[in-house]
């Protein structure tokens, strides 16, 4: 029985249930995210990180989230009251949306029921994860439009910009997924990497994907929506409050979606590791959760990883990496991926395709030594000579002064 | 190491370093280093990951401050009880930001509370001013006043941030006499300062 029609079976007290669990998921994990990764910075920069609030400070999100609400709710003046109220909830109804098709487990049985832990799956899932995060753009667009203050209309064009070309790497490198699984079902893919992960058949659309998530996300080293030093605090400048509260669990919670995406796109979902799968029997199935939740955060550790390492990118370095490099690089991968799908669909002997993948390695070995050469010329232009000596009077360069001073 | 673009290798004025660091931007062109190398810093976050911290869980871990840290300042006594302060001011004079208020008084034969003609009646110093600069204990002619290792001077109110003389005085070691006493008979106060009065007389001791 496949997964959806599985799913179709679910009575509606069920899928109240996972959806309200899918939310306590959510809060929850944003809850322990947000203390991870103070914690894993403050590691990465010697420090201890929060300590105080409960046991090695794990309450630390929670006490901030009451400090947050319990503050005063500021709306300035000469903001467009009602949008800016909305804003915020777009970007946070958003980014729970995208994990309605998120499995988390495989079959298990939920109060005597046989199910899996997914809200639903559609037949365009990934589609529709791609159309929500376009719509949290929404939120950040319309906070920073809204608060009717520079600062956070620029930040939020800039971020908006950011998401935007981010997205369209982002949709590329999927695209390889789709060739390979033949579905855009979550489900459907997860199914079609049970031999091999598609984060190692598919390496640089994994790699594309990784990038474009951490652009997708607004997170460092792309950032720069955000950025401290430039724009205060970028759209989200002037909210204060529950407000700030809510662009700040969306934030978190995207994070853990395009993690969730990541782990059902390319790392097999909530299967084990390759030689553990006896595991995901354990606990009546409910152990392929753990796997599913490992990868997650896993990838979080990435997250944090890269802020803890890596400045912020200029603006330009970094719309010119997006369109320039990941864009033009999804694009051959497709091609790539495509033609070669074509070719073992259509039953071409090995030789023939061995033959097409040799002949695209050699080319893009080529453009890469043409590439280097040009650039090592273009290096040897500008290398400078002597400059003439200048028509001004300038003082005595001290090596000249040594040598006239000894002979 | 890369070599700094902007820092000139040869003193030629700069003009050339400049000139290439500017062409170099112009270009977008800064050297890049190979991929693996600019890994590196992902090796040295994970790694720093498993050292140990360097800060302190400072309320319950109290690390001992260097040995000569400027915290709280101390009012000195004399082994046998009587104050070091002769009231002179000289550290409120000497004090940048105007931190210490002395109001000196007469000592006199029934009320001894230094050895010589005067005492600090009134002590302040108010410690959201003092910048812990060190200055009045340079100025000190008697070594009155010190300073200790104390560095917990957080308080709610202004009024408990100025410290009075009671405060500042230094803890009644044994052997030593609450002023205001007589000094040791046949010493005087230059005795005092050479250090050799040691305790009080038998006769002042309290039984």
């Amino acid at each position: 029985m496949k997964i959806s029609e599985l799913l179709g079976t679910d009575p509606g007290w069920l899928i109240t249930v996972k959806a309200l669990f899918i939310f306590v998921l959510c809060v929850l994990l944003t809850l322990v995210a947000i203390w991870g990764e103070r914690r894993l910075v403050a590691r990465m920069q010697q420090r201890l990180g929060p300590n105080r609030v409960g046991p090695f400070g794990l309450v630390q999100g929670l006490a901030d989230g009451v400090k947050l609400a319990l503050k005063e709710d500021l709306i300035p003046a000469a903001a467009d009251r009602i949008i800016f109220v909305i804003a915020p909830i777009i970007s946070v109804t958003a980014c729970f949306l995208a994990f309605a098709v998120i499995p988390m487990t495989g079959v298990v049985y939920l109060f005597g029921h046989k199910t899996a832990m997914q809200l639903t799956d559609i037949p365009v899932g990934v589609l529709y994860i791609l159309a929500a995060a376009s719509f949290g753009v929404y939120g950040i667009v319309l906070a920073g439009w809204s608060s009717g203050s520079t600062y956070p209309l620029l930040g939020g064009l800039r971020s908006s910009a950011q998401v935007i070309s981010y997205e369209v790497a982002m949709g590329l490198s999927l695209v390889a997924v789709f060739i390979y699984s033949g579905s855009m079902s979550t489900s459907a893919i997860i199914e079609a990497q049970h031999d091999w992960w598609f984060a190692v058949v598919l390496f640089p659309s994994f790699v594309i994907y990784m990038i474009s998530m951490v652009g997708e996300t607004n997170r460092a080293p792309f950032d720069l929506a955000e950025a401290e030093g430039e724009l205060v605090g970028g759209f989200h400048t002037e909210y204060s409050s529950l407000k700030f509260a809510l662009f700040f669990l969306a934030e978190y919670v995207n994070i853990i979606g395009v993690s969730a995406l990541a782990t059902t796109l390319f790392l097999g979902g909530y299967h084990a590791l390759p030689g553990l799968t006896f595991t995901e029997q354990w606990w009546g199935g409910w152990f392929t959760m753990i796997w599913f939740l490992a990868k997650v955060v896993a990838f979080f550790f990435v997250f944090v990883w890269l802020r803890g390492t890596l400045p912020r990118l200029r603006y330009d370095q970094f719309m010119k990496f997006g369109w320039k490099v990941l864009i033009p690089v999804s694009l051959v991968w497709i091609l790539v991926v495509a033609t070669l799908r074509v070719l073992s669909q259509q039953n071409t002997p090995k030789a023939a395709t061995l033959g097409f993948a040799a002949g695209v390695v050699i080319l893009i070995l080529a453009g890469t030594s043409l590439y280097e050469r040009s650039q090592k010329k273009s290096k040897a232009d500008d290398a400078i000579g002597e400059f003439p000596a200048p028509s001004f009077p300038v003082p005595q360069i001290p090596s000249q002064r040594a040598e006239q001073l000894h002979g | 190491m890369a070599e700094n673009p902007i820092t000139p290798r040869f003193p030629d004025l700069g003009l050339t370093a400049a000139a290439k660091a500017e062409k170099k931007i112009k270009g977008q062109e800064l050297e890049a280093k190979s991929f693996f190398a600019q890994l590196q810093g992902f090796w040295v976050t994970f790694i720093t990951m498993f050292k140990k911290v360097t800060t302190v869980n400072y309320p319950e871990v109290k690390e001992p401050t260097a040995e000569r840290f400027h915290g709280r300042h101390q009012l000195n006594r004399y082994d046998d009880g009587l104050e070091k302060c002769i009231g002179c001011e000289l550290c409120a004079w000497a004090c940048p930001a105007d931190a210490i208020m002395v109001e000196g008084a007469d000592n006199t034969d029934t009320e001894r509370y230094s050895p010589g003609e005067r005492y600090g009646k009134v002590y302040q110093i108010n410690y959201l001013r003092c910048v812990f600069c060190g200055l009045c204990i340079e100025a000190c002619p008697t070594r009155a006043l010190t300073m200790t290792n104390e560095y917990e001077l957080a308080d709610s109110t202004r009024e408990k941030l100025i410290f009075e003389k009671d405060d500042l005085l230094g803890p009644m070691r044994a052997g030593m006499i609450p002023a205001p006493h007589p000094m040791y008979p046949g010493t005087t106060d230059t005795d005092y300062y050479k250090g050799a009065v040691t305790g009080p007389h038998p006769s002042q001791e309290v039984k």
